[in-house]
Formats: structure tokens, C-alpha cells, sequence
């Protein structure tokens, strides 16, 4: 009897892992400093993890395909140039169309997140009808977008300047909130959270989000069983895409500017948070509260030993440690005796 | 002859979950002789092999080399002790070259300095010189996926050699060479004879064996039947030697009435590939069971996935419901009303990270789509609770990951997947492989229930009192081509062997 306790509760530490960890980080920092457990703080986190959060579920159902998107970061610094270069104030003085009238907020929103998703789209194209490894063909499709977006931002009269004097209502969104003072709730962290209900849906409540398992799962065994292999791909790279593209818009949004250099190594962030949260490399294994656990763990480890005051140089080691660890326990879970 | 043996295997016995695979078997060989070991498939050939070479380890019984006790835990003992083999599958890392294969795990070095080089030089005299000694044409510095698949046997042969085997295995070496290259093949193997070695042959072509063996050991369902001298066989005796087994009552009574109408038809269907299936014809009828006969190699299996629309076919028509039908993928098979079993469970069928009750519904997704665009959970449970209750699979839940099943388990989680997209045509390869005894008595019963409820099925089967106990028609192919139905009192061991071989050489 009290055998079966143990193996119970080591059943529960395994398969919670993510979050036992999440919540001791939270103690230690506060055991540490006990005015890190405040309203101010658990907001910074929520509003630094939001456009993280959205790149990461991008990147999700990709690595639930068994593969990788290396193009995320770029596609993200793409969105941000190309929406702030749209939405600048009419009384700035160097604005990158000088002459352009005043758009309704929405459209450069959708602009943005149409050419990213496009880019998600050729991505998806590339590895489904070509069997590019994904590796590869997002490794290319990141180097092409850097380019064309460098230059795009190198236009005259811009000539690779960071682009700002942005909007109001564009800033509004990535800086205002619902309610005023100490309860107030980001509208950023909504979206976010809004975007993390739908991906939740669609991986668990419709028939693509089950292909997209099978397909990581075991493909042969999806192809046999009737599954558009291709076509559900390339729906997944194009999600993905538009993830970005979302992403990219709030992170203008959010520090009033771009450049071109925006996003940089942010899918490297979004794929370590997807692996922590028990997201399986070789696919087929995954679920969207992992995802946002992974993302919260970075973001306060970043945030919550910044407070304790540790070295940021001592910040990547244990963050390197933790993706290391997480994974090598995560495995444990599903590795099967031979 | 001589009366020394090199290698003794004495009663070994080898147990898996619910199969005897070797009980008590014994088998010897003497140096510079060809001994031929042969069986239908799974009676027990290839895991006595296995435990020879140290994969498997058997329950009981000893083997003795040059009168030697030993004790064989892995290939590279095996090879220690002068054992190699010629797997079945090739087995050559396709990107490097002729020599770098022959020599891996045991490259030439040469010191130069504090550091350690591969000798290249010797690599290439010593591959030249074994070639040379086989009077074998390759080049040491060819890349081996350049070669031919025959070339390759021989490169395979080679490295046998190479490890001065005293005893040297070949799992079906002439699967994939001519005519002229067998000739070859058996010239190489009376040189290897002259000089002392002794060959395990293993091949299902009877004249073959009957051309270069000396003795010939049968196995029959895990058991030795008996060993003879070559010359003391003839065609006939082997294969009832081979297959001469009494039926017991393994099968369920099957209620089916196949109707007259045919619900399809295949009319010269040919494969693309040059050692595919070519011209095949048949009919299948309305609530008739089909069985596929063959060894392997006959390329059952393509030919099932051709008409299912997993390969690509060069020529032919085939007609279902009347109606001629193009299959480019099985998205379009499975709308017609057709479901593949596959033969590799593992590689093709299940998802084994997924639970059952998603590894149920995943071929039946369209149907639970609501109107809002979701799925209905509830609808998918409930079918997936009943395909699985009416399958009488045995797991603790839906939420069990299908890895957790057993092999019997897990297939009758495939028969509920295909069972939920109602197919009228069922094409099932291999249905009870790597099952047991038990759980292949369920399967014989959903088939023979599936049947009798109206539906058709075709399947392949290389244990032929699978094919005489459950197929109201069988089909024989051979090397690709049809070679011929029996039925009913024809329905034997001997004649479906006899259609298996008839275009062997």
C-alpha cells in the first residue's frame, strides 16, 4: 500500500515537474527577497513573457511535427519594422513615408501578419513538397527574410535608422491596460492570453490539431490513416508564420520603435521554453500549458534573479541548465524499457 | 565427410511471451561442408540463428564451436569465434566506400608520431588482395550506394570472408542476384568449401539447395524435423517435410456467403519498379475472404499498398463497385471505403506516444467535426468506448498510451480504428504477426465476423495454415508475378508451396 503512495507520488512529481520547478523558483527568489511576490512583479513578468508566449505556441505546433523554425526571431524584427514603418505619427519629422496618410490601425496590423504569415507559408511548402529538413529550410528562409528586411529599412529617406515617433493607438496597444494603477490588466497580456485559448482549442478540439499529433507521432502511420500530410504542414508553418507576425507588431508596439535587428535569437528563447515545457523534439508529444510554463520560467528567472541581483553573466548558466535537466528528465517520462 | 563437427548446437530451447519459437532443437555442422537450414516462415529458422549469434539468448540447451563449450552475448563475439553472416537486409553504410565497409570497427592503423592514423594503403592492399582471393571485380575505393544491389550482396559476401569466418551464415543470398551471379555465388561458395569453411544456407528456393547443399536440417513450428544428406531429397520431400503438419482446431467456423457480385477488380496491374509486382488480375467478391500467399520477396505487400494508393503503379485499372477507380493516396482508398492494415505495426500503424482512444479516432476525424468547426469529444469517446469494447481490446483505459499495449492489443486498436470508418474493403497484411497464439484466435474471429457481416477481405499471410484455415480463395504470387488460385479441397500446404516457387529458378 504505501508502495503504491510513492510510486504515486513519484508519478505526480514526473509528470508536473515543470510546474514543482516553476513554483520552488518562486519561493527561492522570495525566500531571497519577499517583496519579489508582489502585484508589480507577477505584472512585469506577465507583460515581458506576453510576446514571448506568442512566438512560442507558434513554434509549438511546429515541434509537434517533429520539427523546427529557425526563421521565428527575423520573421518577428520583419513584423515590427514593416508595422511601425506603416503607423508613425503624422508630426514626427523623420517619418519612413513622409508622405503617407494616417491608416486605420488595423491595416498595417494586417499587413504584418499576412507577409509573415506568407513566409511561414513558402516554409511550409518547402519541407512538405520538397522534404527539405525543417532545420534547413527555416535556417534559409531566416537569412532571406534578415536581408529583405534590412533592405526594406534601408530605404531612403530611412536609411537604417531606428524607426520611431510611432502612433498612439499602435503604443496604447503594447503599453495601455484595462483599469488604471495597481490592478490594471495589459491589453498585451490579453492578447497573449487570448492567442494561448485559441491554440489550446485548436490542438485539442479540432481535427487538424489531432493530425498535427499524428503526424509528429508516427507519420507513416498518419499517411496510411488517410492524413494530407502536406497540406496539414503547411497549415502549421503558415500559423506559425502568423504567430510572428503578431508577435512582431507587439514587440513595436510595446517599446514604441524597430530596427531591423528586432527579434534577433528569439526562436532559440521560444524553442528552449517548448522543450522545458515538455514539448518532445522528435514530436508528437506536447500541450500548450507546458508551453506557457516553459515561457514563465525564463521570464522569471530573467526577471526574478535580476531582483535578487545575480550576475546576468551567472543568469545563462542556469538557464542553460535548466533546458539541459528538463529535457534529460522529460525524457525519463516516455522512454520505454527495450 | 568427416565426423568432427565445427559448430554444435545441442537442444537449444527459446521462449517469447506466449510462443515456443525453439523447443529442443539440434544442429550441427561440419567444416567444408553447405548446410542448408530451412522451414516455412516462423518456424524458427531465424531465431535460431539469432541465438547462434548472441541476439538472442536461448532458455536452454549449448553451443559448441570445434568441440568448444562457448558463450555468445553479442555479434562481436559471434565474429570472435569465426562466426559471420550475410544478413538478409544489407546491411553497408551506402555514402563510404567498398573498403572503408569491409573494414569498419577494425580499420589498419599506422602511428605517426604521438598520433594514430587508418592506414590506407593496407586498407586498400588487404580489400584488393580479398577481392583478388574471391576473384571478385570491385573497385576497394567504390562508394558502395553507387553499386548495384547485387554487387553489394557480393560486397557483403566478402566481408564474411574477410573476418576468416570458419562457419559462415547466408540468409537468403540470392534474393537479389541473376541467374548468372547465382552461378557465381556458388562458385564463391565451393572455393569457401575447399578451403574448410562451412556455410549455413538458408533459402527458401528448393533447388537451390538441392544444387549446393550437402545436408539439410528442417525445422517445422520451433521443432527439428530431421536432418538428411542433400543427395537423399527431392522437391517433393522437403517441402511435405517443410510444411507436413497436422490442423488442429486453430481457426474460428467462418459463417461468410460470398455473393457472386464483385466489389473489386484488378486488371493487369504493374508496379514501376523492375522487381515489383507485375500484370496482376483478380476478382474480389462481396463478403469473401481473399488470402495472399507467397514467401518473401513475392511482393504481396506492394502490391496491397499500390491499391491502397501508398505506391505509384505503372499499369493496369482497377475497378471498384463497377466503376474504374484512380488510388493516388489513401485519402482517396479510405473514401472509397477501403483500410489498410499494415505488416509493420510498429513503423506504420500505431502512434505510440498517443493514448488509445486518440490512436481509435484518428482515421475517423472528419465525421466528429461539429458545425462550429470542433470536434465532438464526447461522440469520438463514445465510439471509440465501443469499437474497443466490441473488440474486446484489453486495456486499463482510453488514456493508456498504445506503447503500454501488448503486440495482440494493439492490433485489435487497429482493426477499431479502420472498423470506425465503416470499409466495406478491408486489405490486412500480415493480421497476426508477431502475436500470439491466444490473441490470433480473436483476430481469426473479427475477421470471420467481418465477413459474415458482408464485408471483403484480402490478406496476406506467409504461415500457410493461416491462409488454408481462413481464405475462402487463395492467391499465390511469386517473384511479383500471380501464379495461381486454390481453393477449397486444393487448398494444401503443398500446392500453395509449389505456386510460391513456380517461378523460381
Amino acid at each position: 500500500m504505501r508502495l503504491i503512495e510513492s510510486q504515486k507520488i513519484k508519478n505526480f512529481i514526473t509528470m508536473n515537474a515543470i510546474y514543482i520547478v516553476l513554483i520552488l523558483l518562486i519561493i527561492g527568489i522570495a525566500f531571497i527577497d519577499p517583496r519579489f511576490i508582489s502585484i508589480v512583479c507577477l505584472r512585469d513578468i506577465l507583460i515581458q513573457s506576453s510576446t514571448r508566449i506568442i512566438i512560442a505556441l507558434g513554434i509549438f505546433f511546429i515541434i509537434l511535427t517533429g520539427g523546427v523554425d529557425l526563421s521565428a526571431g527575423r520573421a518577428v524584427g520583419l513584423a515590427a519594422v514593416i508595422t511601425a514603418s506603416l503607423l508613425q505619427s503624422p508630426d514626427y519629422l523623420r517619418r519612413f513615408y513622409p508622405d503617407l496618410p494616417q491608416l486605420p490601425l488595423i491595416l498595417p496590423i494586417l499587413i504584418a501578419v499576412a507577409i509573415c504569415l506568407l513566409a511561414g507559408l513558402i516554409n511550409g511548402f518547402i519541407v512538405a513538397r520538397f522534404g527539405v529538413p525543417p532545420f534547413i529550410a527555416t535556417l534559409g528562409m531566416q537569412v532571406i527574410i534578415y536581408g529583405a528586411n534590412s533592405i526594406y529599412f534601408d530605404l531612403p529617406p530611412n536609411n537604417s535608422q531606428p524607426i520611431g515617433g510611432l502612433n498612439r493607438s499602435l503604443t496604447e496597444l503594447g503599453t495601455g491596460a484595462i483599469g488604471e494603477g495597481l490592478y490594471s490588466l495589459p491589453y498585451i497580456v490579453i492578447i497573449a492570453a487570448v492567442v494561448a485559448v485559441v491554440v489550446w482549442i485548436i490542438a485539442n478540439k479540432t481535427q487538424f490539431g489531432k493530425n498535427v499529433y499524428a503526424i509528429g507521432g508516427n507519420v507513416e502511420a498518419a499517411r496510411v490513416s488517410g492524413i494530407n500530410i502536406g497540406k496539414n504542414l503547411m497549415v502549421v508553418y503558415a500559423m506559425a508564420g502568423a504567430l510572428y507576425g503578431l508577435a512582431g507588431v507587439l514587440e513595436a508596439a510595446r517599446t514604441g520603435g524597430a530596427t531591423n535587428n528586432y527579434g534577433t535569437s528569439y526562436e532559440l528563447d521560444a524553442i528552449a521554453a517548448c522543450v522545458v515545457g515538455g514539448v518532445s523534439a522528435t514530436g508528437g508529444i506536447g500541450k500548450v500549458p507546458g508551453v506557457l510554463a516553459g515561457v514563465l520560467i525564463f521570464s522569471v528567472i530573467n526577471y526574478g534573479l535580476t531582483f535578487i541581483n545575480v550576475n546576468p553573466y551567472w543568469q545563462m548558466i542556469i538557464k542553460g541548465l535548466i533546458i539541459v535537466a528538463a529535457v534529460a528528465f522529460d525524457i525519463r517520462k516516455y522512454r520505454r524499457r527495450k | 565427410m568427416n565426423d568432427k563437427y565445427v559448430l554444435e548446437m545441442n537442444n537449444i530451447s527459446k521462449e517469447f511471451p506466449g510462443v515456443r519459437a525453439l523447443d529442443d532443437v539440434t544442429f550441427k555442422v561440419r567444416p567444408g561442408t553447405v548446410h542448408a537450414l530451412m522451414g516455412e516462415n516462423g518456424a524458427g529458422k531465424s531465431t535460431l540463428m539469432k541465438c547462434l549469434f548472441g541476439l538472442y539468448k536461448p532458455d536452454a540447451g549449448e553451443i559448441m564451436i570445434n568441440g568448444k563449450k562457448v558463450e555468445i552475448q553479442n555479434a562481436k563475439e559471434a565474429l570472435d569465434h569465426g562466426i559471420s553472416m550475410i544478413h538478409q537486409e544489407l546491411h553497408s553504410n551506402l555514402h563510404r566506400n567498398v573498403m572503408e565497409n569491409i573494414w569498419l570497427g577494425r580499420f589498419p592503423l599506422k602511428r605517426i608520431g604521438p598520433f594514430t592514423f587508418i592506414d590506407e594503403r593496407k586498407m586498400y592492399r588487404d580489400t584488393k588482395e580479398l577481392f583478388d582471393n574471391l576473384r571478385m571485380d570491385i573497385d576497394p575505393k567504390e562508394i558502395v550506394g553507387r553499386m548495384s544491389v547485387s554487387r553489394i550482396q557480393l560486397l557483403e559476401i566478402a566481408r564474411a570472408v574477410s573476418y576468416d569466418a570458419k562457419v559462415i551464415i547466408m540468409d537468403e543470398p540470392s534474393s537479389s542476384l541473376t541467374e548468372h551471379e547465382v552461378e557465381r555465388l556458388f562458385g564463391i561458395i565451393r572455393d569457401l568449401k575447399n578451403r574448410g569453411v562451412a556455410i549455413i544456407y538458408i533459402s527458401h528456393k528448393i533447388e537451390e539447395i538441392l544444387q549446393i547443399a550437402d545436408e539439410v536440417t528442417i525445422l517445422r513450428d520451433g521443432k527439428k524435423v530431421g536432418v538428411w544428406p542433400a543427395a537423399e531429397l527431392t522437391n517433393d520431400l522437403i517441402i511435405s517435410r517443410m510444411v507436413g503438419r497436422p490442423l488442429t482446431n486453430r481457426f474460428p467456423p467462418r459463417e461468410n456467403k460470398p455473393s457472386t457480385e464483385v466489389i473489386l477488380r484488378v486488371e493487369g496491374l504493374t508496379s514501376p519498379l523492375f522487381k515489383s509486382f507485375k500484370d496482376i488480375s483478380f476478382e474480389l467478391y462481396h463478403g469473401e475472404i481473399l488470402g495472399i500467399g507467397g514467401l518473401v520477396g513475392a511482393q504481396r505487400t506492394e502490391l496491397i499498398e499500390a491499391l491502397f494508393g501508398l505506391r505509384a503503379v505503372e499499369r493496369g485499372r482497377i475497378f471498384y463497385k463497377g466503376k474504374e477507380v484512380k488510388i493516388n493516396s489513401p485519402l482517396t482508398a479510405k473514401k472509397l471505403g477501403m483500410s489498410l492494415l499494415t505488416e509493420e505495426r510498429r513503423a506504420t500503424g500505431i502512434f505510440p506516444v498517443l493514448d488509445v482512444l486518440e490512436n481509435t479516432c484518428i482515421a475517423n476525424l472528419p465525421k466528429y467535426v461539429k458545425r462550429n468547426k470542433l470536434l465532438d469529444d464526447s461522440m469520438r469517446r463514445a465510439e471509440a468506448k465501443r469499437a474497443v469494447e466490441m473488440l474486446d481490446v484489453k486495456t486499463p483505459s482510453l488514456k493508456t498510451l498504445i506503447q503500454d499495449l501488448s503486440g495482440g492489443n494493439q492490433q485489435k486498436v487497429l482493426f477499431a480504428r479502420w472498423l470506425l470508418t465503416e470499409p466495406e474493403v478491408l486489405l490486412l497484411d500480415e493480421p497476426t504477426r508477431g502475436i500470439d497464439v491466444g490473441a490470433k484466435y480473436e483476430i481469426y474471429t473479427i475477421m470471420a465476423d467481418l465477413a459474415k457481416q458482408g464485408k471483403s477481405i484480402i490478406f496476406i499471410s506467409s504461415e500457410m495454415p493461416e491462409l488454408i484455415g481462413m481464405a475462402d480463395r487463395i492467391m499465390v504470387m511469386c517473384e511479383g508475378r500471380l501464379s495461381g488460385f486454390v481453393s477449397g479441397e486444393e487448398a494444401t500446404q503443398e500446392n500453395i508451396m509449389r505456386l510460391a516457387t513456380k517461378f523460381m529458378a
